[in-house]
């Protein structure tokens, strides 16, 4: 039973990320070799190391936006353990429309869709109804204190904290089991970094598992459970 | 592990040749229910080619396309008669071209042209007709007022709304789309994309878009292959493709977009 409970929700094995750049000779750029790193339901692990480390792309390579160029990422999708590196592109869609979400730093807009309909996409993707998911939608935007004149409109205008915002509250309200935080604070006052630093902690409470780059001191260790030194990882090539 | 439907159409090594021209070469890949699949690539690269061969409007030279139907159950559409591959074609799939002129009558007015697939498939009923037409124009966001008036009457993205309509009325399960918003101004592109990108989600359509925009592929499809001189060098999930591309073409294609 235990040993059910402590299974990783996420699995990096000796995971390895290189670009080569056709554009620029068939330039090879080494990020890491050899990773391993697990994350169990309840943890958040903040990755350590100065910029140009691998961190974002790190959290990429999770998420299946960049493929790996050796070893495995394995993710607990429906119980079973799927290693992105093998796995279809339904495969994929599935388990970040189920199990896995991901804030950027930045918002990719849609044209002329509401930011009440952003947040509410998630849940009604997942088969919640269209008023209970409007009325979590509300709820989160409020916490997150976004204007509620703002709601029925595109985020499109908004400034980058607003817009940062909508990022966040489209992740938080569908209590994904994992999910992977790049830079969610970024553009936010600290007022509202203290929302997204409760919002996290009620997450982790929940046994959401993540894995979380903070550029800010107060929040990286008021959300970490543990951090990660990636920098011993760093390849040549 | 999720069970998954079996897939809707299953391409299997599907080649065009015109004399000693490659159109598209040895293209090969499962389209599943919902899923929507974007072709990118420059002109030239056979796409479009590859495109009019799936829908039946081309004869490859060979290969194999096989069509879960509702009619027939799993069928090769290159096997098929005439008659029944244009059934196919009335009934179960939708073919939206870049030029609304060509997939439009232009003699009949866009309320007839839009009944026109219901009718052909043995509707009688006027009045239900009628309000399916109606309701599809709305869902189009064309003024009903407007539901007698020529194609030619109204402007290039309206049209393109019409045809659109046209193609969806009759429900179809498969829509194959030929760089539907490419003739259209870039504001009258961004609103027919978020209509189109509604419906397909709404009606859960399975579609394959041909497109030369980089764009469009990222805001419509789910899943991209990458086509350069008739032969497939990439494919994978829109975001990882354009993201992390591998391939020296697709790595081009992507650095050459024009960033705002």
């Amino acid at each position: 039973m235990t040993k059910k409970l402590d299974r990783p929700m996420i699995k990096v094995e000796g995971l390895t990320k290189r670009f080569t750049l056709h554009q620029h000779g068939g330039a090879r750029i080494g990020v890491f070799g050899g990773l391993d790193l697990e994350v169990k339901k309840g943890e958040c692990v903040v990755l350590a190391g100065a910029s140009g480390m691998g961190k974002s792309t790190l959290i990429r390579c999770v998420y299946g936006n960049y493929l790996t160029s050796g070893g495995s990422v394995k993710i607990l999708h429906d119980g079973a353990e799927v290693d992105l590196a093998g796995a279809t592109p339904q495969t994929i869609l599935d388990i970040r429309r189920r199990t896995m979400g991901y804030v950027s730093q930045f918002l990719r807009v849609i044209p002329r869709v509401s930011t009440l309909q952003l947040v509410m996409e998630p849940l009604l993707e997942n088969g919640v109804s269209a008023e209970e998911a409007e009325a979590r939608a509300r709820t989160m935007l409020a916490s997150l204190k976004l204007p509620e004149a703002h709601w029925s409109l595109p985020p499109a205008t908004f400034s980058g904290g607003e817009q940062q915002r909508v990022n966040i509250a489209r992740s938080f309200v569908r209590e994904y089991p994992i999910l992977l935080l790049d830079e969610p604070t970024a553009s936010l006052d600290a007022a509202n970094r203290g929302i997204v630093v409760d919002l996290i902690k009620a997450a982790l409470t929940k046994g959401s598992a993540m894995i979380g780059i903070f550029h800010d001191e107060a929040v990286r260790a008021a959300a970490a459970t543990r951090f990660f030194e990636i920098e011993s990882y760093k390849t040549a090539a | 592990m999720t069970t998954q439907a079996p897939p809707l159409l299953r391409v299997n090594r599907v080649s065009k040749w015109f004399g000693e021209i490659v159109g598209c070469r040895n293209v090969s890949f499962d389209l599943h229910p919902g899923e929507i699949l974007g072709v990118v690539g420059e002109s030239g690269s056979g796409k479009t080619t590859l495109l009019r061969c799936l829908s039946g409007k081309l004869e490859p030279t060979s290969g194999g396309a096989e069509f879960l139907s509702k009619r027939h159950g799993p069928v090769d559409i290159f096997q098929l008669g005439e008659q029944d591959r244009r059934r196919l074609q009335r009934e179960e799939w939708g073919f939206v071209h870049q030029n609304p002129r060509d997939g439009l009558r232009m003699r009949v007015s866009g309320g007839a042209n839009v009944a026109e697939p219901l009718m052909n498939l043995g509707g009688r009923h006027y009045g239900q007709m009628r309000q399916a037409t109606t309701d599809w124009l709305e869902r189009v966001e064309l003024d009903i007022s407007r539901v007698d008036h020529k194609p030619r009457n109204f402007s290039g993205g309206m049209q393109q709304r019409i045809q659109i309509a046209r193609n969806l009325i009759h429900q179809p399960r498969l829509v194959f789309m030929d760089e539907p918003t490419g003739g259209l101004d870039v504001s009258v592109q961004a609103r027919l994309l978020d209509l189109l990108r509604e419906l397909v989600r709404d009606l859960q359509l399975s579609a394959i878009i041909v497109t030369h925009d980089m764009g469009v592929a990222r805001l419509m499809a789910d899943r991209l292959l990458v086509m350069k001189n008739g032969d497939v060098v990439e494919t994978g999930l829109t975001d990882q493709v354009l993201d992390d591309a591998q391939h020296p073409y697709t790595q081009l294609l992507v650095s050459s977009v024009l960033q705002l």
